[in-house]
């Protein structure tokens, strides 16, 4: 294992932000911690970076016990949201900072800063400060800072947090592929489930403070542990006191057997899905249909229809009150 | 901003997240005009006539004049005196300041809001009641029994009194400004606290503890009321510019006044000049 926490405890003033949290992280693997803000995933970020103190707990780091080393002797790659980038240095110096740090000879920190610099390509800007790159270029500024020391753990906070929506979405097909390219242990927080799903091997939801599952992408998607977890991965809809993906649903003009009748209050039409809406035992539902489908049913509002969970579908018995 | 067009085409292709910002610049259509000329024409009434003024009265005697006013000894005295002690003064402040605004900052104590507004008194207060007070703590009847009256180490305590404020009221909120995540960041990639210190945060402070810096200096030199009482104004001395000043034109010898006065302009336009030109030299990022 990489990185093993161990019932980590950690409040900030009265307000506990990390409870008995553990979790394993492989070597090699991409992990994504998710959860909605304050969930405390930031928090155990740090924590494993050594930024944060944990109350109670251990934290360890390929093995050792890292708990009460500083974050200077963890060997870890920290990458922030808001880059951090050395404004007083070139592009060229931010990379080469850890290295300089370790007094490495100048020819091999040339050397290594200009492969770094090919791997996230900015080579062409090397001699710039980051005030003249964008975002996106000093976030990938900030990954070749981190990747220059050869961490044994990459740790992302919200990497592409502050990025807008198009940069966003590249940046992280490329973490991706520069991941398979580098193979180094990579942790980052996010609180975009697409973003998790899309990018990790694993993904450990976290709210409250807690951690309510880890699996792969898959696992927590189609087998939640609890109706927080399918709520936060995915759209849901409540029919017959279960949560049910709303692609998971079967409408039908005609009653079925295990069907439960409902009323379509409205048919939204969204490009290639349908979006139909129901009043179903006096609650609001919906269901997401294709378009050739909901043609086919020709459904408006005031039909009466029959509907029920796809056989096979993952649905979650919510507790009644 | 979706493509990089920072790199070029023939590369293969780059990931994503857009080219170097555009840098635009805000204008007023009109606006300009009017703002440079009221800028120009009050900054003309208020500050350069006068100075072309003082700095025309000091030659209107010839050249030479102006040479022998200037190096009078009891002039040059106090030039050199007052050059001499307001460089030390800029370089005590330089240190203490930064250490005081560090500690405003970034440490917590009680009574942390009054210290910081005491800071300020020295600006707030008359020079003159400066003086008084320095006189009385450090004169003859020193309730200390530390008498520093008629000496330059009293000349050099009421100018560090009344430039103190200077460099910490500039570096403090660059300070606050500073992005703590750099530290963090520094602190990650290996570099001990120390080592965080003198090369992320100090290069950052630097433009604004050379500005303070600059500006207690260019104070010193023109400091009157506060030197005034406790320096005993002993010509050769204790005398500083100001005063010298002050007693050529009481003599009635306006040339030399001016002629002095046209001196200190010069320290303090050079001073001004080289400091901007230093940090220009520093800070060639955007």
């Amino acid at each position: 294992m990489a990185i093993e926490v161990r019932d980590v405890n950690k409040s900030f003033g009265t307000t506990p932000v990390l409870r008995d949290v553990s979790i394993d992280v492989e070597s090699g693997s991409l992990t994504a911690l998710l959860g909605p803000s304050g969930g405390g995933k930031s928090t155990l970020l740090r924590v494993i970076a050594g930024l944060e103190q944990p109350d109670t707990g251990t934290v360890r780091i390929s093995g050792v016990d890292a708990t009460r080393l500083a974050p200077q002797r963890r060997n870890v790659g920290f990458v922030f949201q808001h880059y951090a980038a050395f404004k007083h240095l070139t592009v060229f110096r931010n990379v080469a900072f850890g290295l300089e740090i370790r007094k490495r000879p100048k020819d091999e920190i040339r050397k290594r800063v200009m492969e770094l610099l090919e791997l996230v390509h900015l080579e062409q800007m090397a001699d710039r400060y980051p005030s003249q790159l964008s975002g996106g270029q000093r976030q990938r500024m900030a990954l070749a800072r981190a990747l220059a020391v050869e961490p044994e753990v990459l740790l992302l906070d919200e990497p592409f947090g502050a990025l807008d929506a198009q940069v966003r979405k590249e940046l992280r097909t490329w973490l991706r592929r520069l991941h398979d390219e580098v193979h180094v242990t990579t942790v980052f927080v996010t609180h975009d489930q697409e973003e998790a799903i899309e990018v990790a091997d694993t993904i450990v939801v976290l709210a409250d403070g807690e951690v309510e599952q880890v699996g792969s992408p898959a696992e927590v998607y189609d087998n939640p542990a609890n109706p927080f977890v399918m709520r936060f991965l995915g759209p849901v809809t409540e029919i017959g006191g279960s949560l049910v993906r709303p692609h998971d649903i079967e409408i039908s003009t005609e009653p079925v057997e295990g069907g439960t009748a409902a009323t379509v209050s409205r048919v939204v039409r969204l490009g290639f899905e349908v979006r139909v809406e129901l009043q179903v035992e006096g609650r609001d539902a919906w269901v997401q249909v294709t378009r050739g489908f909901a043609d086919q049913l020709a459904l408006k509002s005031g039909d009466v229809v029959s509907v029920r969970p796809t056989p096979g579908a993952r649905s979650l018995v919510l507790a009644t009150v | 901003m979706t493509t990089d067009v920072a790199v070029p085409p023939a590369l293969p292709p780059g990931p994503p997240g857009g080219g170097a910002r555009p840098r635009s610049r805000f204008s007023v259509p009109g606006g300009t005009a009017l703002g440079v000329g009221s800028a120009v024409l009050y900054l003309s009434l208020i500050v350069l006539i006068p100075l072309a003024v003082v700095a025309w009265r000091s030659v209107d005697q010839g050249p030479g004049y102006f040479w022998r006013a200037v190096t009078t000894p009891d002039a040059w005295a106090a030039l050199t005196l007052t050059v001499g002690a307001s460089i030390l003064v800029a370089l005590i402040n330089l240190v203490m300041g930064t250490i005081i605004a560090w500690v405003l900052v970034r440490d917590r104590f009680p009574g942390k809001a009054v210290v910081d507004t005491l800071i300020d008194l020295p600006f707030a207060l008359p020079t003159i009641v400066a003086g008084l007070v320095l006189l009385s703590l450090y004169g003859p009847e020193s309730p200390l029994g530390l008498n520093l009256a008629y000496s330059r180490a009293g000349v050099v305590l009421a100018l560090l009194f009344v430039t103190l404020p200077f460099v910490v009221r500039t570096v403090q909120p660059v300070l606050l400004e500073l992005d703590k995540e750099m530290e963090q960041a520094a602190a990650s990639l290996g570099a001990s606290p120390f080592q965080t210190f003198r090369r992320i945060i100090l290069p950052n402070l630097v433009p604004a503890m050379l500005s303070g810096t600059a500006l207690a200096f260019t104070r010193s030199i023109a400091e009157f009321g506060s030197t005034v009482l406790i320096s005993g104004n002993l010509p050769f001395k204790t005398q500083v510019a100001a005063v010298n000043i002050f007693s050529q034109i009481e003599g009635d010898n306006t040339t030399g006044a001016a002629a002095i006065s046209t001196v200190l302009l010069v320290v303090a336009l050079v001073a001004l000049v080289s400091l901007d030109l230093l940090q220009r030299w520093g800070s060639r990022r955007g």
